[in-house]
């Protein structure tokens, strides 16, 4: 047993550990920006699975991861944009509006996938990032390997996390996007116009979105699989909670579920008698525990779920 | 103060209509705001002051008409163009994000370009305005920690901080005590003094009488006079408000008035903020004999009435049925006890408007309608198509939802549910409201029905139309007080829009 749990298996773990958290930052963020204006982003889930089969498509068929990343940006983008229709512009449910999201992408990304490459005997595979080493920093015993030698992405993740924080608490913008997530009745007596920041808010959380999902198929994985993104839209949703809308916070609890599913697969190999489904469960059922017993003093946005509109009465 | 001698005109509205649904709120309204002014904007509830405002400021806009600011033709579409223009507004209810500072809620959305928060700069600015205009409150508090007083300063702040040069307030004072009401007063003052306009809603007449320069008195959506504050008396301004000499022929007072049935006493009550809403009050129904409750809204009437429902905790005294005191929280014990609701809110806490007008009418007496562990829906239909008949309420059916029909027959929904208990007393807040003439009529027949068959009838209500019609004695609510009591025969409507309005002393 000692031989298993050396620092080799420590390092492993950490870097599985940043890996596996960085989908779950990439949707945890753009989630947060668009709950903090107000607006629940039920069509997450599927927003990452469309992200994750257009970067996939675009990079098979271009060559280009980038392009790849690029273009699950700017799917994710129209599909909030659809769900800022439905549920800013036409005030529909937004639970509703999200769901329908959900399963509309779904359809769709098979559908997409499967009449662009049909059904090959073995699905197509492209040629995923390969990890970038920081200079020196990448030769850190243990934490180099973990923390430095990593997908561009993964980098990219982790920066978004600082800046978000900033943008929301430190600039005038963030204070705009909390106000009309607060009482967007506020915001509009003072002039700021509720529905295009909710819209804008959407759409910059779709990008992130989409980009969590690309980096399932250009980086964790180097093909599409319609099980690839596997809840994590729902994890995001979740951790958006437990980091009670701050993304600090938030991006803990990403990192507390990738260190579980690292850590799951690890214990796949270890115990390999016992079925492997039971694994699969434990970063699932400590997320669920970690909401029931951390998030009792949450507090969400007040306007959060509510469609604006100007009172019509006298 | 100063005198006004009228220089240019900051705003002029011409013939503004605004209609809500079937509601005319503003026919044909012009006004005029002039540089350095305050101009008070008089009338009573739903005289369409607020709508008017809302208009200004961009938040409503007008079917037609059109808006001058400073001379030249403006159409706001939003708050936002009503800002550009210096226009701010503080509605009634506030509009704050109780959660962030005060600094916060006064500087979003105010920078041009900047996108770092410049926290320091937007502070020196707020204390310089605060120590200009006299409102002093700690930038970095949040807002969820102030009281009221200083949200509606959060509130002036954000105005005076987009650089607004035409205030309006909405009723600024109902929610302030009398030395805040004094220093808001200076504020305003400051702020005409600047060469800047103050529009100040408001129907209480005294306030009005020490502010204002100008008074425009608006009275069922339209202008109905115009006065210079220094040439009119409060009596004026009463009648003003009221707008007319009553038309109706008030219908036969009581023939006897029977032994008392209800009996309040000593009764202190909180509203839902934890402020007193009622203060001390006392008061006896008799049998057969109409007691009318006058008064602008807001002066603690809902709070008084639902005590008497059952759902409303009483501080202090009491209320006695007959000899028993009154159970509370137990709405279900009140109605027992021979009380009839007629809830000023109909739709929301009156009738549940997505089930069926048969189930409505038998919402507080379902009990009755038991067959054992279900309801027994052919006696509950045999029940509600007779009530259908008797009380003449149009709808498909007793199986129509009642959302499908209109405010009067929901009234009437209400009503038939009531008087078909046969209350022995009948609590009525503003049962004619919204109502149509014909309904209106019809709800007092029943009304008085029910008082000649000896029930005590409690009329809470803002329409002295109906107040004079319909009751035998008048009392007045003020700010959790009752200013006064007379009966029906001995009173004058000068008197009571003096007590409504907080006024005590004695007409000549």
């Amino acid at each position: 047993m000692e031989q298993i749990f050396n620092l080799t298996f420590l390092a492993g773990l950490l870097g599985a550990m940043i890996r596996m958290a960085t989908p779950i930052i990439f949707g945890t963020m753009g989630e947060i920006i668009a709950e903090r204006s107000g607006v629940l982003n039920l069509g997450i889930e599927g927003i990452m699975l469309m992200g994750a089969m257009t970067g996939f498509l675009t990079t098979l068929h271009t060559g280009s991861l980038w392009l790849g990343v690029l273009a699950a940006a700017l799917v994710g983008i129209l599909l909030s944009l659809l769900m800022a229709f439905l549920s800013v512009i036409l005030g529909l449910s937004q639970h509703v509006s999200g769901l329908g999201i959900t399963l509309l992408s779904t359809g769709l990304a098979m559908f997409i996938y499967r009449l662009s490459v049909g059904s090959p005997v073995s699905p197509p595979t492209v040629k995923p990032f390969s990890p970038l080493a920081i200079p020196l920093l990448s030769n850190l015993p243990v934490v180099g390997k973990a923390f430095f030698n990593q997908y561009s992405l993964v980098y990219i993740a982790f920066l978004l996390i600082p800046i978000i924080w900033v943008l929301l608490f430190k600039t005038s913008w963030g204070l705009v996007i909390r106000t009309v997530g607060e009482n967007p009745l506020a915001a509009d007596t003072v002039g700021i116009n509720v529905n295009l920041v909710r819209t804008l808010c959407l759409a910059a959380g779709g990008a992130l979105m989409g980009i969590g999902g690309a980096f399932l198929t250009l980086a964790h994985q180097n093909m599409f699989l319609i099980e690839v993104v596997g809840g994590r839209g729902w994890v995001c949703i979740a951790m958006v909670i437990f980091g009670n809308w701050n993304p600090i916070k938030g991006a803990g609890g990403a990192l507390l579920f990738g260190f579980l599913d690292g850590l799951q697969l690890r214990l796949q190999g270890i115990w390999y008698k016992i079925p492997f489904h039971l694994f699969l469960v434990i970063p699932y059922l400590i997320t669920i525990i970690a909401l029931a017993t951390m998030s009792r003093r949450t507090a969400s946005p007040a306007g959060l779920l509510k469609p604006y509109r100007r009172e019509e009465k006298g | 103060m100063s005198v006004i001698s009228p220089k240019k005109p900051v705003v002029e509205m011409h013939s503004i209509t605004k209609t809500f649904l079937d509601v005319v709120a503003n026919n044909n309204v012009d006004l005029r705001l002039y540089e350095g002014e305050i101009c008070a904007l008089l009338g009573e509830n739903g005289a369409g002051k607020t709508t008017l405002m809302n208009i200004l400021f961009g938040y409503y806009t007008a079917d037609s008409g059109q808006i001058l600011v400073r001379g030249e033709k403006v159409a706001f579409s939003s708050p936002h163009d009503a800002i550009e223009n210096g226009v701010g507004m503080v509605h009634q209810h506030f509009s704050l994000v109780p959660s962030q500072t005060v600094l916060e809620n006064i500087v979003v959305g105010s920078f041009r370009g900047k996108f770092f928060l410049d926290t320091a700069a937007a502070k020196r600015k707020l204390l310089e305005l605060q120590n200009r205009f006299g409102l002093h409150v700690d930038p970095d508090a949040f807002v969820w920690t102030l009281p009221v007083g200083s949200q509606q300063k959060v509130e002036i702040l954000k105005a005076l901080y987009r650089d607004a040069s035409i205030l309006i307030l909405d009723e600024p004072t109902a929610v302030l005590a009398p030395l805040e009401t004094k220093e808001l007063f200076a504020t305003l003052r400051t702020f005409a003094a600047e060469g800047r306009s103050v529009v100040f809603i408001s129907h209480k007449l005294n306030e009005v009488m020490e502010i204002s320069d100008r008074v425009v008195v608006l009275a069922r959506g339209k202008v109905v006079a115009e006065r210079k504050t220094s040439e009119t008396s409060e009596k004026e301004l009463a009648n003003l408000m009221v707008g007319h000499e009553l038309t109706k022929q008030p219908y036969s007072p009581s023939r006897k008035t029977g032994a008392p049935l209800l009996q309040v006493s000593g009764l202190t009550v909180k509203n839902d903020k934890g402020v007193v809403a009622v203060k001390d009050l006392s008061l006896t129904l008799h049998a057969g004999e109409i007691t009318a409750l006058a008064g602008v809204s807001g002066n603690g009437q809902k709070e008084l009435a639902e005590v008497l429902f059952g759902f409303r905790e009483l501080l202090q005294g009491s209320v006695m049925i007959g000899d028993q005191p009154l159970p509370f929280g137990s709405p279900k014990a009140a109605i027992e006890s021979g009380i009839g609701r007629i809830p000023e809110d109909r739709m929301t806490t009156g009738l549940i408007l997505d089930l069926t007008v048969e189930e409505n009418l038998a919402l507080e007496n379902h009990t009755k309608f038991k067959k054992g562990w279900t309801i027994d829906y052919r006696a509950l239909r045999r029940h509600a198509e007779k009530l259908i008949e008797d009380f003449s309420i149009k709808t498909a059916g007793p199986g129509a939802i009642a959302r499908t029909l209109s405010g009067g027959n929901l009234q009437k929904i209400i009503l038939a549910r009531v008087l078909s208990a046969s209350p022995r007393i009948i609590v009525a807040a503003q049962p004619t409201r919204g109502l149509d003439v014909g309904a209106a009529e019809y709800v007092h027949r029943r009304i008085l029905e029910a008082r000649d068959a000896g029930s005590a009838v409690l009329l809470i209500s803002e329409d002295l139309d109906e107040i004079f019609m319909l009751s035998d004695r008048i009392a007045v609510m003020f700010e959790g007080v009752i200013m006064g009591m007379v009966g029906r025969r001995e009173a004058s409507i000068e008197q009571i829009s003096l007590w409504m309005s907080g006024v005590k002393e004695k007409c000549a």
